[in-house]
């Protein structure tokens, strides 16, 4: 069992004084930095990089592995406490873990996202190390048509869990669509909807529409409300930590979280947020109590966090088995693996093993850091929402906007997320979801992009979409999504639906 | 100590106009990318061999370069302090996207790195030899995918040549553009396409595990270390090489210019760049001056001769 002793060994390295020391540092500052709404794990481990480059290669990955998760972890945060997601994989966890944060549950929101991520970033770690050449053998038989069969199935899932109205829910994703076709095409290197405008033709940054659209949209509905808000936010009622039934409404979404989040993001072109999407569509489907789901649901931030830092561990598989960095931080982490020679790619494990194991046993540590850093911060960060409103919303302004251009200096980075902001307080004010906005603008380019592929592909030939076993399956499933509910009506259980409906927020 | 260090800032401060200059280098594109990895290499290698004393890395990415490329040149006219990162993308990007402000209104300062395609089938395909798959291509364009890096991009001007060169009506090519040669490469190896394109280092590690055949690269001559024909051997005279560079601002006078080619000179000769390019895979192509200018023009002349061809420009 060579894997089991390099692991050990890997972990023997890790666990010295001196290794969980910069596991340390490196959780801080990924966390610090994470935590500006702008500023994801990408550019948080490009900017801290270079501090990497002194330490010898085991403190090195160490610390890297630290600043990576912190990263990842440091979106969470702002997304619960401030409505403000720090990067796109986290924008359903604001979702839910916003309303229990101005429930007084900010404590079990962060804590069960941060347990969460942990029983993830732990089981995908492990999956990393075990299954990653199966995994990436399925990964591969993805092609252009099954990706579009697993959009559209995103499409109709998430759909469902846009709130109270189907109308004003679509409403909202067809704008986020509409947004989506904005700047190059990228079959054909044509310009769409960019007006002649340079700044516009990449396209409008994902992160700058969720951080307009959540917190500066955010912040303006709350200065119109003036003093007579309604939600008045408490900052905490009852404990901060999780009571009996947090943990038993927890477990499972983490280990649901984990196996949808896991697989996708191993995929090429799969990332963290269509994972987060399906945990949280799953989650409302299965919960017990559904009403309570738009009002604060724990199981609506516990499967979501989960699944993104599944998916966090689930992009290295590609990463380290095929040499192929499917993200921008990905991308950012190969750079610093060249640093020591080490060259990712199918015969990594078997020229490198050391390195690689030592890699995998530092993600432990770091996985294991992030939780001795942040539950006892718990209590910290909740008296965040303690902060007299003017000041925490003019912070969140202040923030919002530093993190925008340090993400992309551009006058037009600016212009665009006030416009956003304007947006997505408009929306709020006449009652549109804002969640399908930034949903349609991430799902809309890569379900047009991988049908486009698929066509080109065949020459034109439709029946390919159809004629792989996976595509069919998915879509399949995708129809029965879309019908059931639709017979389920029809037999006259209708009542039972609206009043589900109803419920909803 | 602190009197030490206090004095060698000052002592550093009074020098600087003398000898080592600050310099800001822009990465036109995103952290992570080629670019962003050639400025920080040079941010690197310039403070390590003491050719400059503070070097400052900024991203500004977009549209190819072309968004790095508009603001360096208006906002940093006469600055000798400043560089861009830039390469072969950009050439492509200026023409698709029609950029107002092209290579023209900057000052390169030298060719850095080179970078040659490789062309790739998967281990199972059918087709064995470059011979093989212009035969196919020739009996039908479009039953050819090939998969590379974004449209109008290094990639797909690779294709647009040999598919003129092999005869073939550059504008049936059924090239699938995917965002990067990385993601292309999942593609590839799941046999979702006839063929891949993209840059030697894309494929290196596949290609070494067996997985992939490499069945031409698009340099001059057979590259040292690598076992496949070059495609002027296969009888296609294409020769193409995805180069990176570095350029100065506009309106520099003549005494600036040499200043910043003498940094930049020494900064390629030296044994730390030498490294860099050993450690990252990147082949030396250092070329300076005029014989830069007529290459480059000669360059933006047959890329905006294929990008026609293709139909990807008016």
């Amino acid at each position: 069992m060579a894997t089991f002793d390099f692991l050990l060994q890997g972990l023997w390295v890790a666990a010295q004084p001196m290794n969980l020391l910069y596991a340390l540092i490196g959780v801080t500052l990924g966390t610090a930095v994470g935590v500006l709404p702008g500023i994801g794990p990408a550019l948080t481990v490009a900017l801290l990089l270079p501090v990497t480059y002194r330490l010898d290669p085991a403190g090195s990955l160490i610390m890297f592995a630290g600043i990576y998760y912190g990263g990842m972890y440091g979106g969470s945060t702002t997304s619960i406490l401030l409505n403000t997601p720090g990067e796109s994989a986290s924008i359903v966890t604001a979702l839910e873990g916003n309303k229990m944060a101005r429930a007084g549950r900010g404590g079990p929101a962060l804590a069960t996202a941060a347990i969460g991520s942990f029983v993830a970033g732990l089981i995908a770690t492990l999956g990393l190390a075990f299954i990653a050449p199966y995994i990436v053998k399925l990964a591969l038989v993805f092609g252009p048509r099954e990706y579009f069969a697993l959009m559209v199935l995103a499409f109709v899932t998430v759909s469902s869990a846009f709130g109270d109205s189907t109308l004003r829910g679509l409403t909202a994703l067809f704008v986020g669509l509409a947004l989506s076709v904005v700047g190059i095409d990228q079959l054909t290197g044509q310009t769409r909807l960019s007006f002649g405008v340079p700044e516009l033709l990449d396209g409008i940054e994902v992160t700058t529409l969720a951080v307009a659209m959540f917190a500066i949209g955010e912040t303006l509905f709350i200065a119109a409300q003036g003093d007579k808000g309604p939600d008045k936010v408490e900052a905490v009622r009852g404990s901060v930590w999780m009571s009996k039934l947090d943990w038993a409404r927890s477990w499972k979404p983490w280990l649901r979280g984990t196996f949808i989040g896991f697989p996708i993001g191993a995929m090429p072109a799969g990332g963290a947020e269509i994972g987060t999407f399906l945990s949280y569509a799953t989650e409302k489907r299965l919960a017990k109590h559904p009403e309570e789901f738009g009002n604060g649901a724990i199981e609506g931030v516990a499967g979501p966090e989960a699944a993104n830092n599944a998916s966090a561990a689930g992009t290295l598989v590609p990463l380290l088995t095929l040499g192929l960095p499917t993200t921008a931080t990905a991308a950012i982490m190969l750079a610093g693996f060249q640093q020591y020679g080490l060259q990712p790619g199918p015969l990594l494990f078997a020229t490198n093993p050391q390195l690689v194991w030592g890699l995998i046993a530092s993600l432990l540590i770091a996985n294991f850091m992030l939780l001795v850093l942040n539950l006892p911060l718990i209590g910290l960060w909740v008296k965040l929402l303690t902060i007299p409103k003017p000041w925490l919303y003019a912070g969140i302004l202040l923030f919002a906007t530093l993190g925008t251009i340090g993400a992309n200096p551009s006058v037009y980075e600016l212009g665009m997320l006030l416009a956003f902001g304007l947006l997505g307080y408009a929306m709020r004010m006449f009652g549109y979801p804002i969640a399908p906005v930034v949903v349609g603008l991430i799902l809309g380019p890569l379900a047009e992009q991988q049908l486009r592929r698929a066509l080109a592909i065949s020459q034109g030939d439709v029946s390919v979409l159809f004629t792989s076993p996976i595509a069919a399956v998915l879509l399949v499933i995708a129809a029965a999504a879309l019908i059931v509910p639709l017979i389920l009506r029809a037999r006259g259980r209708g009542q039972v639906l609206a009043q589900l409906a109803a419920n909803e927020d | 100590m602190k009197h030490f260090f206090l004095a060698s800032i000052l002592a550093g401060a009074m020098a600087l106009p003398a000898y080592a200059a600050d310099y800001t280098i822009i990465a036109p594109a995103n952290p992570g990318g080629g670019w962003d990895q050639t400025a920080r290499s040079l941010q690197t290698v310039l403070q390590q061999e003491g050719i400059s004393g503070n070097v400052q890395v900024q991203n500004v990415p977009g549209a190819g370069g072309t968004i790095g490329l508009a603001q360096f040149a208006s906002q940093q006219k006469g600055n000798p302090n400043a560089l861009i990162v830039g390469g072969y993308v950009m050439v492509g990007a200026i023409l698709t996207n029609k950029s107002p402000v092209t290579l023209k209104d900057v000052t390169p300062i030298a060719r850095l790195t080179g970078e040659y395609e490789a062309i790739v089938v998967p281990a199972a395909s059918e087709i064995k030899t470059m011979a093989d798959l212009v035969e196919a291509l020739k009996k039908d364009p479009g039953a050819v995918s090939w998969a590379g890096g974004s449209a109008g991009g290094t990639d797909h001007i690779a294709v647009g040549l040999i598919a003129k060169a092999a005869g073939v009506d550059p504008t049936k090519i059924n090239y699938i553009a995917y965002s990067g040669g990385g993601e292309a490469l999942a593609a590839i190896l799941g046999s979702q396409v006839t063929a891949g394109i993209s840059g030697y280092g894309e494929f290196e590690a596949q290609v070494k595990a067996g997985t992939l055949r490499l069945i031409a690269v698009s340099s001059g001559e057979r590259i040292a270390g690598i076992d496949a024909p070059t495609l002027k051997e296969s009888g296609l005279d294409v020769v193409v090489e995805n180069w990176r560079m570095v350029a100065a601002a506009p309106g520099l006078t003549d005494e600036q210019k040499a200043a910043v080619s003498a940094d930049v000179e020494k900064l390629a000769k030296s044994a730390g760049w030498q490294e860099v390019l050993k450690t990252k895979g990147w082949q030396d192509s250092y070329l300076a001056g005029d014989a830069f200018a007529a290459q480059l023009e000669k360059d933006v002349a047959a890329t905006e001769g294929v990008l026609k061809d293709i139909g990807l420009v008016k």
